[in-house]
């Protein structure tokens, strides 16, 4: 399939442009950036959350565990990243 | 759907506010999207005004702030609304035409939490950009646009294209390049006001059209992720209707130099509708319970073909404003759709703009000035009704 370039050990970060926090009004996280604002709602917004320019995808894959225990997200946050990776909102540091 | 009692509750809150803090500016572009008739518009909101209609916007949800104008620099407390609405939570953007921009305001800017900032170009090269604003500003635009990379400012350039710069859209497109912008918008006019008069001039060919679309994609595909470029075309030569502020009242406040809130730039055109003044009311009030930003949610206020039309609930029948201006009913549907019966008043025009080349009319362009503004408010005749809260 498509090319892959989030690894576990990558530590990733928020593009200059974007900004993100949560929106009461919206009830959801929301990426903002020039003119526009994209909702991250539901896990989408806990793994972007975690998106610090410290921690690594491995380490987000743990913190979000500590949080929602039971599930096995590693699949869902390498996901989730790399179409984010995709679109422009992150960079690898 | 809603009965009119409940309708508050179905009405969701906004996410955009434009604060066109001045109708004051130093260009005199003929294709500015503020009122024709602005001279004769009422005193500016003072810095209080704006900080509490800034609060208040905020606490029912609004997100995106647009600090601009007219040109917002020549205000002297844009330091003061940018530090507020950073502490407030806005993601803030100061639309500029650079004038005014010194290192000293952009440094007050950066330490405030200014988020972005959208440079305005006329065209890509000295000539062009200073005839069609009627100033001399090329080179110190360019300056500005320094400035802002200096500062490790996200730059947003935006162009608005029309028949005398869409030619030139590569280069245009270069020069962003060059300048490090990480977003161009290259708008072409849209046919209200200042570029509804000098619409003859503005309004380019198919063919100008498909050329530009074809640089743009051609630069798209050789810059991939690292510049995102936006092509706005013009609606004339849609035959759907664009989904104008992604519907009335649904997402965008706009509030303008003198208080008045707006669902849009143009609305104040709109005859018998009154518009609030943030002066008097407060924003919670404007957006959910007055009669202006309630005139046209939802659909009952539709004719046909738009009321039995499936893509209704797409496009809300277009735009309320250029339904007014071309065919005298703001709930006809917007002649853009080739449904209307009245799309022979679009195709009309189109059809005059084939001659690529020469402007169509030798009716002479009009500049966005406080002459030309002050004598086309009076040909307006009767006083534009919106106008009577400025001075309560």
């Amino acid at each position: 399939m498509s090319e892959t370039n989030i690894a576990l050990e990558s530590v990733i970060e928020l593009q200059r442009q974007y900004r993100f926090q949560f929106e009461p009004a919206q009830e959801s996280f929301v990426l903002l950036y020039p003119e526009g604002l994209i909702k991250l709602p539901g896990s989408a917004g806990e793994i972007m959350k975690r998106v610090d320019g410290k921690t690594s995808v491995q380490g987000i894959v743990e913190n979000l565990q500590q949080a929602f225990p039971g599930a096995d997200l590693r699949q869902d946050v390498l996901e989730f990243l790399e179409v984010a990776y995709g679109r422009g909102w992150i960079k690898i540091k | 759907m809603e009965e009119a009692g409940s309708r508050s509750s179905s009405i969701k809150p906004p996410l955009w506010v434009n604060a066109e803090i001045t109708y004051r500016c130093p260009l005199h572009c003929l294709f500015c999207y503020n009122p024709v008739d602005y001279a004769h518009s009422g005193a500016e909101l003072t810095t209080e005004e704006w900080l509490r209609a800034l609060r208040q916007a905020r606490e029912l949800g609004a997100i995106q702030l647009g600090i601009s104008g007219g040109e917002p620099l020549l205000r002297d407390d844009v330091e003061m609304m940018v530090a507020e609405a950073h502490k407030l939570g806005y993601f803030t953007t100061l639309l500029t035409s650079g004038v005014g921009l010194t290192e000293k305001r952009i440094s007050a800017f950066r330490d405030g939490g200014l988020d972005a900032i959208q440079l305005s170009f006329q065209d890509s090269t000295r000539e062009m950009n200073d005839f069609l604003s009627s100033t001399k500003t090329f080179e110190l635009k360019s300056k500005v646009a320094k400035l802002i990379k200096q500062y490790d400012y996200p730059m947003v350039l935006n162009v608005v294209l029309h028949r005398l710069n869409i030619d030139h859209v590569a280069r245009i497109l270069e020069m962003a390049e060059a300048m490090g912008a990480e977003q161009v918008e290259l708008a072409n006019t849209q046919y209200y006001s200042w570029a509804m008069v000098n619409r003859d001039q503005l309004l380019p060919s198919r063919e100008q059209l498909q050329r530009a679309e074809a640089a743009t994609n051609a630069f798209r595909e050789r810059v991939g992720n690292k510049i995102k470029v936006y092509f706005v075309v013009p609606d004339y030569y849609a035959t759907r209707p664009k989904a104008c502020m992604n519907g009335w009242g649904s997402v965008f406040l706009n509030i303008a130099a003198d208080g008045m809130a707006l669902p849009c730039h143009e609305a104040r055109m709109l005859p018998g509708l009154t518009f609030p003044n943030v002066r008097d009311h407060d924003v919670r009030w404007i957006w959910h319970e007055s009669p202006g930003f309630n005139a046209y949610r939802g659909d009952s206020w539709m004719q046909e073909p738009c009321r039995s039309c499936p893509e209704k609930a797409k496009d809300f029948g277009g735009c309320r404003c250029q339904a007014f201006m071309l065919t005298g009913d703001a709930t006809n549907a917007d002649p853009v759709c080739d449904l209307s019966q009245n799309h022979h008043l679009i195709t009309e025009v189109v059809d005059k703009a084939q001659n690529p080349g020469k402007p169509v009319t030798v009716h002479p362009i009009v500049f966005r000035d406080d002459k030309n503004s002050r004598k086309l408010g009076e040909k307006k005749g009767a006083p534009v009704p919106t106008t009577a809260a400025v001075d309560s």
